[in-house]
């Protein structure tokens, strides 16, 4: 049933949950103020978009439908090597490719779903791990297509939007990765709030109640696996154009435990969950890196131990915190 | 009066354990039925059969002039069936608003029918399915049954549990909706007495089969009969 049907006392409480919040819109008039701010960034500005709407997509299945996946990353590697072979072999235009990668990935989803609909969360964990790894082998295997282990080079992206040159100092590619994120939050953001949003919650909160209240659990998860697997798609075709390269490394498993990572750093069920992580995780990763190339992975390693003991409640409480002193952001009701 | 339900020769059970042997039973639309019997006689395997998460083995149900018997649970609720199940069952992430927008499907019962209802769900909409206390969670699961705009409505221990100030409440919402809405229902209780005085049947389970059919009215005059078969007073 569409809210538009609902009675207004309703609906009003429906449209409260969707507005937007003060501290939604600082965030990403935030992200837009770095473009001109962090000139010297914009690299890694584009990686932490790109790894944010990586997040964003896993957010969907494990935030708000409870599915957990090791084997995201199967994915982002489907959208990379077809936005790359795309570029390669038919049309170098940046759009196409982002949209037939997407596409591609969302066909490998739902073909896959049925896999993920039955079982618990280590059937799933299982599976989509070996889903992974499947890819990964595959993409090995078809190495007249995909490279091997040499990966597709020589990738040269047209202009953006016929316009817009992929520079070396990722300016065109930071705006462009935003940009795709941007639109695509928007659209993730309609889709939780609306019924089925609602119903993909009530399942993960209870299955069978929720079937038993004639929601059609099977469908639902398919439909949300699929569309995160587009989303997951879209992000390696940014990762491919804006790099101009995809090798097997966008199909290993490191990328499935990162991102799954990142979002429990932001917190999953929320949608800015995988994009603060995502911030979070990539500066920590350079921070660190820099500090100590050799050992970094181990340092992240321990703070991720230790945010999960208990980390996580302060940081989340100190940010809470520092909000409610802003008088800005009180207006408004939590994204 | 059309007739509603039509169970006929119904056994079921779970796994390899059959609990309800050889059901036979019947509801006429716009009419109630209290199923009561003592703990573990196959009460909530009855309703779970009805929604269809119980192994059947043998029998035939029948809503509205459709066999269900085969259908899968979210198939049974489009073809108007709510439930209101024992442990309530709340999705705890959803607030109270979107716990029934989440579900409800077309029809005169929609959630300000459901807060006109309970006025202390309207008070609570913008909270957490967690943020309620017991009683509001009760009133919850039957408002989203409601919503579903359901033929035939299934609550299993509406009651349980529950402050006796708020049983009453839910006792008089119950009496509206069976007397007034004329919703047809089928109710496990163990407040055998107030029960009765709220609906129109009643069928006494004993080891998974039917040993007692009567008018509710006709047992809260003959409380000895209830008696015989509850081991207790109609109290």
């Amino acid at each position: 049933m569409s809210g538009e049907n609902l009675p207004g006392r309703v609906y009003g409480s429906l449209l409260a949950a969707r507005r937007w919040h003060p501290a939604e819109i600082a965030f990403w008039l935030l992200a837009v103020v770095v473009y001109f701010a962090l000139p010297r960034q914009l690299l890694l500005l584009n990686e932490i978009a790109i790894l944010a709407l990586f997040a964003l997509s896993l957010d969907l299945i494990l935030g708000y439908a409870g599915i957990v996946s090791l084997g995201h990353a199967a994915f982002l590697g489907m959208g990379a090597y077809v936005a790359g072979l795309l570029a390669l072999h038919v049309t170098a235009d940046p759009l196409i490719g982002l949209v037939a990668a997407s596409a591609a990935s969302a066909l490998l989803g739902l073909v896959t779903s049925p896999l993920v609909l039955k079982g618990n969360d280590l059937t799933r964990l299982m599976v989509t791990l070996g889903i992974g790894l499947l890819m990964l082998e595959l993409a090995n295997s078809l190495s007249f297509i995909t490279g091997g282990a040499d990966g597709l080079q020589g990738i040269v992206m047209g202009n953006l939007l016929g316009v817009f040159e992929f520079d070396l100092f990722g300016k065109t590619a930071y705006a462009y990765s935003l940009s795709v994120l941007f639109i695509l939050f928007l659209i993730a953001r309609r889709i939780v709030h609306s019924p089925f949003g609602l119903s993909l919650r009530a399942i993960r909160d209870n299955s069978l109640r929720a079937t038993a209240a004639g929601v059609p659990r099977n469908g639902r998860l398919a439909a949300v696996y699929t569309l995160s697997a587009a989303y997951a798609g879209a992000a390696g075709a940014l990762l491919a154009q804006t790099t101009s390269f995809v090798s097997l490394d966008v199909l290993d498993f490191h990328r499935s435990a990162d991102v799954m990572l990142v979002l429990i750093l932001g917190g999953p069920g929320w949608l800015y969950g995988g994009l603060v992580g995502s911030i979070a995780f990539k500066f920590l990763q350079d921070l660190i890196a820099g500090w100590t190339p050799q050992y970094w992975q181990f340092w992240i390693g321990l703070l991720l131990v230790l945010f999960v003991l208990g980390g996580r409640e302060i940081l989340h409480g100190g940010i809470k915190g520092l909000v409610a002193r802003i008088p800005f952001l009180q207006r408004g009701r939590r994204p | 009066m059309a007739e509603l339900l039509r169970v006929t020769g119904l056994s079921a059970g779970y796994g390899e354990a059959v609990v309800l042997f050889d059901i036979d039973l019947d509801l006429a639309e716009g009419r109630s039925l209290a199923l009561l019997g003592r703990n573990g006689v196959g009460k909530t395997t009855l309703i779970n059969s009805f929604i269809g998460v119980t192994r059947q083995r043998t029998g035939t149900i029948v809503l509205a002039g459709r066999d269900i018997t085969a259908l899968a649970p979210e198939a049974r609720a489009h073809a108007g069936i709510g439930w209101v199940p024992q442990e309530r069952n709340i999705f705890k992430s959803l607030t109270v608003v979107e716990n029934l927008t989440a579900v409800m499907r077309p029809g005169a019962w929609t959630p300000e029918r459901v807060f006109a209802l309970f006025p202390r769900l309207a008070e609570r909409k913008g909270n957490l399915g967690n943020q309620l206390s017991g009683g509001e969670q009760q009133m919850l699961a039957i408002g989203r049954a409601l919503v579903l705009n359901p033929k035939l409505l299934l609550l299993d221990e509406p009651t349980e549990g529950l402050a006796p100030i708020i049983v009453e409440e839910l006792l008089r919402a119950l009496k509206r909706l069976f007397r007034e809405e004329g919703l047809s229902a089928i109710v496990i209780e163990q407040h055998a007495k107030k029960i009765l005085e709220l609906t129109d049947d009643t069928i006494v389970l004993e080891r998974g089969r039917v040993v007692l059919r009567a008018s509710s009215s006709d047992l809260l005059a003959e409380p000895a009969r209830l008696e015989r078969h509850l081991g207790l007073t109609a109290a």
